[in-house]
């Protein structure tokens, strides 16, 4: 067993990415995450690991040092909160687009605009459906717990080295803020120069030997024939991550009547109403994606048929609901719940929803 | 006379580096990029330095310099180039890195970024071409375009009271002290185009000595966004933009040049 | 054994270092603990909750409506948790600052003087070691060695010749609390 731990969301990740091996981190200060990048700092990973740690003077600037680490064959990190996420899109786009791996979390506050420093689930849409510009995708971890902030460190870079993909791990202020016993894993010793180059020689931009030809990272092609190619190839990349990726857990489906889909905090929430609801004598269930894209559409899928209805709770006006419709395509009627703007649903809110909204409805 | 009798090793009075490529250069014919994108090579090939060396090159006309550099290169996003250099000098001190930006996308959208890295003392080099225009756009207004200069978004030339003035932002960097060596040049002589070879050479090799940051200016022509020839552009550039940009070094060993 | 606790009281008297160190001793005894703290420019002087909860189980939600202990430190905390203690709950105050006492029928209401007893021992700062104190004494649903082992845990190495004092306070406030009838 590994050392056990009471920390934060924000700190377990820090602590995790030092464990992990992580070359560099970049960022800029945002409430409700600002204790990753001083966790860093206070626990002087230069001479821990020989991470590298640097206050970028804007998230715009962060963001393209990611790149330029990541472009390197450097193993990175960086994380914000919702408006710095905003102005993260762009470069989000270049390192998707230039398939580069690095791993980016956000810890997501209410919006929109400058909006609110406490918990949401607001940023759905933009993580899983785009959010910079272009046809790309993210592959998106949504931790539940203090611990998942710590392992989807470990599990992110493994995709993203898997995939040549950034990986987002799209958490909330609340997963952030809280305390929880954790359990850090070993030390990791960093890659070596050497061990970088024979991994991701052929690809990054660490200086041109005689022996083969330059890389060039870039996400431009002027021809459009080439650029539709690329395009080609970054779907059937996504196809791959969505047969093989999946991820999810379900709490008593097995004779659920009804199920409450959540993800994240949300999640965390509902399974005290789930258990408020057995104790009613409702056969209710309780599915949490883990991976929002690829989302489990297959898995709900095969739930639906045996279901009376679907609450999708979660900390917005409605995102996930859209992707819960499309799997299982009307078949079964689903419905919304969430409180947002910064307010977190009790347990309680979402047993009544479930309640009126599906139960009676 | 055969053709074969002239092409020999002795008679040999230039040659092409290695470290340029030979794809055809996408630049305008009188266009300053490609000698400035020469001398830069050859410094690398000079130190040995190809194996070693990651350039950046932003959105501009030298969006595509690494069609033409035989090195490791990234492409990056319009103004973030200095912050893409950070990321990779920082995990790789002892490489070579330089930053390859015109003054749209240096002094204007991504002043922050410039100024930031200078000001950190960042150890890499940044090579800047201003030409006082948007070139790849399609001649619209930099931040560098001088008072009363035409261009497709000053149709009636550049107005200081509505359009603000001219950038000088090399003087400006050359204020931080996390920058060591400042300088401007220009390419349009071949007396210019050693000097700027030799400013090129010692940024690279103070680079390698970790004195923080250099920043050479090269001021260069736009004939095509100027609607000049050639050689009118650099007649032009030599009587309009030299009085306003003044060649020779700004900052040196650490310290400013006091000129006077 | 679930123990879902609302501490709540004025920043700057202890609340989330009282929570972080009831959470420590319970991981110190193989239990799953979760710590929820409301946070942000409410914290700057204002008021400050946390909700600690200690479980033999995995802990589902860690924000909750309603607690089997509340542990109020002034008024407006008062105003606002008096009302979510579980029917059979314990409510623990500090009566020092408070001008309206709990008045409900239902729940076990204790006081634990411990600003008084803070002061006559001469250490304002152990304030909240004695409040909790009184809670374990009650609820002594972690043992006084897991509480000094997550002490230790929780207080960075050059604050640990204060452990002591703390343990001290703890002690105080055990032998303290106060039944409570509600008017």
């Amino acid at each position: 067993m590994g050392e056990l731990k009471l920390m934060k969301g924000n700190e377990a990740i820090a602590e995790a990415a030092i464990r992990e091996g992580v070359d560099a981190y970049f960022g800029y200060p945002i409430t409700p995450q600002s204790e990753v990048i001083e966790y860093l700092m206070m626990e002087k990973p230069e001479e821990r690991t020989g991470m590298v740690v640097l206050q970028a003077e804007s998230e715009l600037a962060a963001i393209n040092m990611v790149y330029g680490a990541a472009a390197a064959g450097k193993k990175v990190f960086t994380s914000s909160s919702s408006p710095g996420i905003s102005l993260y899109q762009e470069g989000i786009s270049y390192i998707a687009g230039a398939e580069l791996p690095c791993v980016i979390a956000n810890v997501v506050r209410g919006g929109p605009g400058l909006g609110t420093i406490q918990p949401s689930q607001a940023d759905y849409f933009q993580t899983v459906k785009g959010g910079g510009h272009g046809d790309y995708r993210l592959l998106t971890l949504a931790p539940a717990s203090v611990q998942e902030m710590a392992d989807f460190i470990e599990l992110g870079f493994e995709l993203a080295y898997k995939y040549k993909n950034p990986v987002m791990i799209l958490s909330d202020g609340m997963i952030g803020q809280m305390m929880e016993k954790v359990e850090l894993k070993e030390q990791k010793p960093r890659w070596t120069d050497q061990e970088i180059n024979e991994m991701n020689g052929s690809w990054a931009a660490i200086g041109k030997p005689e022996t083969r030809e330059r890389n060039i990272i870039t996400s431009l092609d002027l021809d459009s024939a080439k650029m539709e190619q690329h395009n080609h190839h970054l779907q059937a990349k996504y196809r791959k991550m969505e047969s093989d990726e999946v991820r999810f857990e379900t709490f008593n489906t097995d004779d659920a009547e009804y199920l409450i889909v959540a993800y994240g905090s949300s999640a965390r929430i509902a399974q005290k109403s789930l258990a408020l609801a057995r104790a009613k004598g409702i056969k209710a269930g309780l599915f949490r994606p883990i991976t929002l894209y690829p989302f489990p559409m297959k898995a709900l899928a095969e739930l639906a048929p045996l279901l009376k209805g679907i609450l999708s709770v979660e900390m917005s006006a409605g995102q996930m609901i859209e992707d819960i419709k499309l799997a299982v395509e009307c078949n079964v009627r689903v419905e919304h719940f969430g409180r947002y703007g910064g307010i977190i649903h009790s347990p309680e809110e979402v047993l009544e929803a479930l309640e009126q909204k599906i139960i009676g409805g | 006379m055969d053709i074969k009798d002239i092409v020999k090793e002795e008679n040999l009075v230039y040659k092409k580096t290695p470290l340029m490529t030979n794809n055809v250069l996408s630049y305008c014919p009188g266009c300053g990029h490609g000698t400035a994108h020469r001398i830069v090579m050859e410094v690398l090939e000079e130190l040995g330095a190809q194996a070693e060396t990651i350039g950046v090159a932003p959105v501009g006309c030298s969006v595509l310099a690494y069609e033409f550099m035989n090195i490791d290169m990234i492409q990056a996003a319009h103004g973030r180039a200095p912050a893409v250099a950070t990321g990779i000098k920082r995990c790789y001190p002892d490489k070579y890195v330089f930053t390859y930006q015109g003054d749209g996308d240096l002094a204007a959208i991504g002043t922050a970024e410039t100024i930031h890295a200078c000001n950190r003392g960042e150890n890499f080099t940044i090579i800047f071409i201003n030409n006082g225009i948007y070139g790849m756009t399609g001649g619209q207004m930099a931040p560098t375009t001088l008072k009363g200069m035409k261009t497709s978004t000053s149709p009636y030339g550049r107005d200081l009271g509505s359009m603000g003035n001219p950038l000088k932002i090399t003087e400006l960097v050359a204020q931080l002290p996390g920058t060591y060596f400042v300088t401007r040049q220009a390419v349009h002589t071949p007396a210019a185009v050693r000097k700027t070879k030799k400013a090129v050479r010692k940024a690279f090799d103070l680079q390698k000595e970790n004195k923080g940051l250099c920043f050479i200016e090269i001021v260069s022509n736009c004939n095509s966004g100027w609607k000049m020839s050639p050689v009118k552009a650099n007649q032009w550039m030599v009587e309009n933009m030299f009085p306003f940009y003044p060649m020779g070094d700004v900052k040196v060993d650490g310290q400013l040049v006091i000129k006077g | 054994m679930t123990e879902e606790i609302i501490i709540a009281g004025f920043g700057g008297q202890g609340v989330l270092s009282m929570g972080k160190i009831l959470a420590y001793s319970g991981i110190m005894q193989d239990q799953e603990v979760s710590w929820m703290p409301s946070y942000g420019p409410e914290m700057r002087g204002g008021t400050a909750n946390v909700t600690v909860i200690v479980s033999d189980e995995r802990i589902s939600s860690p924000i909750l409506n309603f607690y089997d202990t509340a542990i109020i430190l002034n008024q407006q905390s008062m105003d606002k948790f008096e009302s979510t203690v579980k029917p059979g709950g314990l409510l623990l105050y500090d009566p020092n600052g408070i001008t309206r006492h709990p008045e409900r029928k239902d729940i076990n209401i204790y006081a634990i003087e411990g600003a008084r007893l803070a002061a006559e021992m001469g250490n304002t700062k152990i304030f909240n070691m004695i409040v909790l104190g009184a809670y374990l004494k009650l609820k002594p649903i972690v043992k006084l060695e897991n509480v000094i082992l997550g002490l230790k845990k929780s207080l960075p190495e050059r604050y640990h010749k204060l452990i002591p004092m703390n343990e001290a306070a703890l002690k105080a406030g055990m032998e303290n609390p106060q039944e409570m009838v509600s008017a």
